[in-house]
């Protein structure tokens, strides 16, 4: 939850917001300070992008020590093949029944 | 050919004349609704862990995220996220849930043009970016777990 | 020649104005100037399948019901002017494809309306036609979709933002004896004074709204003062104070007589930041709230300069800054 504190309404895009806290997010797991915010807030951290982020990174790393280059390669979107199916499995049946409306 | 001497002065002069935007209440926004996602995800894990004993922290975080992804899918079909982000900014949009909603909102608003072109080659259009640039970091982040 | 100056035309054979129409969505609607609109839609899909469709069945129908105000049958028509906001404005294109009358698009982003009023007042008053249909159109949806983001996107719009308005207005002009006439009309330059914020899209209009407004004293040796009304499309709020500071520093002052249409159109509690915007803005409130109040004699000599900014996303993309042009377009009521 303390993650929000990170939050500062730029004038960014939300896509530019997105991108930048996904690569914090991989930052911090390269520098192995993840793991501690996480024991500490929880999912203050892994609900943000960042937590992609941050399993992507992990994902390659744990990779790579496991099943070299090939591992490091299938290893950032095995550990988020999850996330990006349901969004897109969703988005597809979401958008299927519903249609965008004009705000008031 | 353009006047830039004139065109700088005329965009400081029309920063200045834009009104301000109190940054306070828009932060404090975005706290407390980023705040209740996650307090959300929270409780949507330790009540998976709670009723599936058997379930690691892992498998459940998993799950969480799903679940997330899935209500937030939904409450962008029916109307409701692009409201919740009105009001709260980045509170909304750093959270998975508005990895979602930048997922299936396109979907959504391109779904006339066809569901091949429209909606399934429309869908990526925000997040798009973000899938690339995390898969080319994760890559960057193995290779430096390497030389460390 | 029938010229002041560089820029200003002047009709000698007065084209009036012999039937109009405006037709706006709820939004508007519920907005500061419900009571004079000709048609307010409880729906903004108007019984289409997309926005694009709406916005195209829009323009259509203002079109078929001012030329039926002018107590005119569509065949009897001469030419069409009309244009919007959509990418080879095809709203309007395919409103012309069902209507089956003489087409000329045009293009001036949210001038649009001015655009083709001076245009058609020139067919009129040169006798190249009897009558001329000037109209255009814009949707906040389709608007929103190609230049914005998706609607359900959770985005905040930003302070300097203006909300594109859906709706249509038509005017039909014709040699007549009576009625509202168009005296004059300036055709503006392309205005760029290196704005490329396209979420501030008022500072970027603002020069060349004022180059017109400039020219067109200038060329016809008027004060502001002469007009009743000087009304321009959608500069909204930052916009119009930045015009009258830059018309204040050539020595032109703006009082009472001063309005802009985006600035009006919404009420307060409606929440469009900076006011309206889009073709749909200038176009529902001439055809609607002015020329009623000419016709009821309040308001004699208005100046309506409608200003469009000429970029697309792509050119945004490519941090090209923001083009503008404004039109001036002069109606004198008759009594």
């Amino acid at each position: 939850m303390l993650g929000q504190i990170l939050i500062i309404t730029t004038k960014m895009t939300s896509a530019r917001i997105l991108v930048s806290f996904l690569l914090l997010g991989v930052a911090l797991e390269v520098f192995g300070v993840f793991e501690t915010l996480r024991e500490f807030a929880g999912s203050g951290v892994t609900v943000p992008i960042m937590g992609f982020g941050y399993s992507l990174a992990k994902g390659a790393m744990e990779g790579m020590a496991e099943n070299g280059v090939i591992g490091m390669l299938a290893g950032g979107l095995t550990a988020t093949a999850v996330g990006i199916t349901v969004a897109v499995v969703s988005a597809f049946i979401f958008s299927l029944i519903f249609s965008s409306k004009t705000k008031k | 050919m353009q006047d830039l001497e004139r065109n700088r002065k005329y965009n400081e002069y029309v920063t200045s004349k834009m009104a301000k935007t109190k940054p306070w209440p828009s932060l404090f926004h975005a706290f407390w609704v980023g705040g209740l996602i996650c307090l959300l995800g929270e409780l949507i894990k330790d009540s998976l862990m709670y009723f599936f004993p058997t379930m690691t922290a892992d498998v459940a975080g998993v799950w969480e995220s799903a679940i997330l992804i899935f209500i937030a899918s939904f409450l962008t079909g029916v109307g409701v996220y692009d409201r919740i982000g009105a009001y709260a900014g980045a509170g909304s949009i750093v959270p998975i849930t508005g990895f979602s909603n930048s997922i299936a909102s396109p979907a959504m608003e391109f779904k006339r043009e066809g569901i091949i072109f429209g909606l399934c080659a429309k869908m990526f259009v925000i997040a798009g970016p973000v899938i690339v640039i995390g898969v080319i970091a994760s890559i960057v982040a193995g290779i430096l777990g390497l030389i460390f | 020649m029938n010229r002041l100056g560089k820029q200003t035309f002047v009709f000698n054979n007065y084209p009036r104005v012999i039937g109009n129409y405006s037709v706006v969505g709820p939004k508007e609607g519920k907005g500061n100037f419900a009571q004079f609109f000709d048609e307010i839609s409880d729906n903004d899909l108007f019984g289409e399948k997309s926005y694009e469709k709406a916005e195209s069945k829009m323009i259509e129908y203002t079109i078929t019901q001012a030329i039926a105000n002018a107590k005119l049958k569509p065949d009897e028509v001469d030419v069409m002017l009309a244009g919007d906001l959509m990418n080879q404005i095809t709203s309007s294109s395919f409103a012309a494809r069902s209507l089956s009358i003489p087409y000329a698009g045009m293009f001036g982003a949210c001038s649009t309306m001015a655009e083709s009023l001076c245009i058609g007042a020139c067919l009129v008053d040169g006798g190249y036609v009897s009558n001329a249909v000037c109209a255009t159109g814009s949707h906040f949806s389709s608007a929103e979709k190609q230049f914005r983001y998706p609607l359900e996107l959770g985005t905040q719009r930003p302070p300097t933002s203006q909300w594109t308005v859906t709706g249509a207005g038509c005017t039909v002009l014709a040699r007549n004896d009576s009625g509202i006439a168009v005296t004059s009309a300036t055709i503006g330059k392309v205005v760029d004074w290196g704005v490329t914020d396209a979420n501030n899209m008022g500072a970027a209009m603002a020069p060349a709204a004022f180059d017109t407004i400039a020219t067109h004293l200038q060329d016809t040796g008027r004060e502001p003062d002469y007009y009743d009304l000087i009304l321009t499309g959608d500069l909204g709020k930052l916009g119009s104070e930045i015009l009258m500071d830059l018309l204040e520093y050539k020595g032109y002052k703006l009082g009472k007589n001063y309005s802009d249409c985006g600035q009006m159109i919404y009420a307060n509690y409606q929440k469009t930041f900076m006011g309206g915007s889009g073709c749909g803005c200038g176009a529902s409130i001439l055809n609607s709230y002015v020329l009623q109040r000419m016709r009821s004699g309040h308001l004699k000599n208005v100046l309506f300069v409608a200003t469009g900014a000429l970029m697309s996303t792509v050119s945004a993309q490519q941090g090209e800054s923001i083009p503008c042009i404004a039109h001036g377009v002069v109606l004198k009521g008759d009594l």
